[in-house]
């Protein structure tokens, strides 16, 4: 679909790779800028009762810090900054591409599988960083009688093996599946005319409530399940 | 049978997949519903646990969707 084509902007090579500044980027460029202009505009006149823009931003972080502190601990704060950035960074591509014209960057696998193999790979280090060989002890359930531990072991390993999969895939397929049910739907008014449109133009006008819902909750849900793959990692168990 | 259409009936199979997780979140909302309105103060502790179950089954329902979409665009 149109919408989900990458296209160069400028073109660049070294070697053999292909690195020009695509569509993709540019919006990714987009979302780093807003949420760095929105912090700086909403810090910059501080003051002890917060105005509008001061509040959003102080909502915001008290949102992600309550979530980081409920689902870690005090010990999973020193990685507030990077779930925070990642909430952001998410949060505003989801935003971004309901905007007309707007290409959705989380709507591609490979911006999805990066961020999340990303923090598989950030997650198992800190837990062999903090507890050495002792980690593989996460894979044995607490309590369970030997017999069955030898059961659960592979399981446990295999959904942790999983993980940057149905993380990838949850934001991938939400974004894509929410873009398509857009597109079809405005097909619909298109050839049903001005009159019988009205009604697929209300379902349009519905369904991207709902998708904006559905940016907010994405964006959520992937802090949220690198808050618990974390808390796996510093607390095992 | 031509290979286009049985491409298509089988994305419209893999797509039933995507009734397993309706369901699934439905089941989530509706009890953490049910919990909210039974003990009220346990409300903003439990709605971590039921986005979480939210996305968990949400995420089975979209392998399927994938599988559908893989079938007939790959």
């Amino acid at each position: 679909m149109e919408q989900f084509q990458i296209e160069p902007l400028v073109s660049l090579r070294i070697g053999n790779t292909d690195i020009s500044y695509t569509n993709s980027a540019l919006f990714m460029t987009f979302a780093v800028v807003l949420t760095a202009v929105l912090f700086w505009a909403a810090t910059r006149h501080r003051t002890m009762v917060p105005g509008r823009l001061q509040a959003t931003a102080e909502m915001l972080y008290e949102f992600v810090a309550g979530m980081v502190k409920d689902n870690t601990g005090l010990e999973g704060m020193r990685y507030f900054p990077f779930v925070f950035t990642l909430f952001m960074f998410i949060l505003f591509g989801n935003i971004l591409g309901l905007m007309p014209y707007g290409f959705t960057f989380t709507s591609h696998i490979i911006v999805t599988a990066a961020m999340a193999v990303f923090i598989f790979l950030g997650v198992t280090f800190i837990g062999f960083w903090r507890h050495g060989l002792h980690f593989f002890s996460l894979f044995v359930p607490p309590g369970a009688p030997l017999g069955i531990a030898i059961i659960l072991a592979p399981l446990e390993l295999f959904s942790y093996l999983i993980r940057p999969l149905s993380m990838s895939l949850r934001l991938f397929a939400n974004m894509l599946a929410g873009h398509v049910l857009l597109k079809v739907l405005a097909g619909f008014i298109i050839s049903l005319g001005v009159i019988f449109g009205l009604v697929p133009f209300m379902a349009v006008f519905a369904v991207t409530l709902l998708e904006i819902m559905v940016a907010v909750i994405q964006a959520y849900v992937f802090a949220l399940l690198t808050c618990l793959y974390l808390n796996d990692a510093i607390h095992l168990h | 049978m031509e290979t286009e259409a049985a491409k298509m009936i089988g994305a419209g199979l893999a797509a039933i997949g995507v009734l397993g997780g309706g369901v699934g979140v439905g089941l989530v909302f509706g009890n953490y519903m049910n919990a909210a309105a039974r003990n009220p103060a346990l409300k903003d502790e439990l709605r971590t646990y039921a986005f979480l179950g939210f996305a968990l089954s949400e995420a089975t329902s979209l392998f399927a969707l994938v599988i559908a979409l893989i079938i007939l665009y790959a």
